[in-house]
C-alpha cells in the first residue's frame, strides 16, 4: 500500500504553498526550508519542539552502553548521545489508526 | 519552541508577509505531512528525518485499573527515524 504511493518531500509540500497561497515556487520553497531550520535549530539549542495538533519532537540523552558489532561479535562502547524521538499528537494518531 | 514561538521566528524572517498568511504556511506543511501519513503514505525531509506508518497487530489488552482484558484492534501507528544532518548536530555536529 504505503509502496504504490510516492514519497512527499520538500519539492511537493513547496507545491502546494505555491497553490493555495499564490507564492512563488522559490519564496513556497524558502518557507518550507524556513519551518525545517527553525526546528531544527531549537532542537540544537536542546529544546524540545511541540506543535499541537501534530506532535512534538523530544530530545532524550542515553547514557554509554556496551554495544556489540553483529558481524564480528566483538563487543564496543557505544558513546552517550543525544537522540531526537517524535510523539505524535492524539489527534494524528487516531487519524492515522483509522486511515 | 512551541507552534506560536514558530510562527513568530518566520514572521521576523518575513516581515513582508502578515500573520495570517504565516498561519497558513504553517497549518499547510502540518497537515500535509498528517494527510500523507493517514492515507499510508511516507515523508521523507532529507537531513530532518522520514516519517512513515507501521502496522501493529491486533492484541489482547488489559485495563490497568479494573484488570480485564480487552482486545486491541490491529492498527496503523505514526514512526520518525531522525535524518543523518539532525542526529549530527544534536551531538555537536
Amino acid at each position: 500500500m504505503s509502496r504504490s504511493m510516492s514519497t512527499l518531500t520538500r519539492a511537493d509540500l513547496a507545491e502546494t504553498i505555491n497553490r493555495k497561497m499564490g507564492f512563488s515556487r522559490a519564496e513556497s520553497l524558502d518557507m518550507v526550508e524556513a519551518i525545517l531550520g527553525h526546528m531544527c535549530e531549537a532542537m540544537a539549542r536542546g529544546e524540545n519542539v511541540k506543535i499541537s495538533g501534530f506532535g512534538s519532537f523530544v530530545l532524550r540523552d542515553k547514557k554509554e552502553r556496551i554495544g556489540r558489532n553483529p558481524k564480528t561479535g566483538v563487543e564496543v562502547p557505544i558513546t552517550p548521545r543525544r537522540v531526537m524521538t517524535f510523539r505524535a499528537s492524539q489527534l494524528l494518531k487516531e487519524r492515522i489508526a483509522k486511515g | 519552541m512551541i507552534r506560536s514561538e514558530l510562527l513568530l521566528a518566520l514572521a521576523k524572517d518575513n516581515p513582508d508577509l502578515r500573520a495570517e498568511e504565516i498561519e497558513q504556511v504553517v497549518d499547510i506543511f502540518f497537515e500535509e505531512i498528517s494527510q500523507r501519513l493517514t492515507e499510508g503514505g511516507r515523508v521523507e525531509l532529507r537531513g530532518f528525518g522520514a516519517f512513515s506508518t507501521r502496522e501493529r497487530e491486533a492484541r489482547q489488552g488489559r485495563n490497568p485499573r479494573t484488570g480485564t482484558t480487552v482486545d486491541v484492534p490491529a492498527k496503523r501507528v505514526p514512526y520518525f527515524k531522525p535524518g543523518k544532518e539532525m542526529r549530527e548536530r544534536l551531538n555537536g555536529g
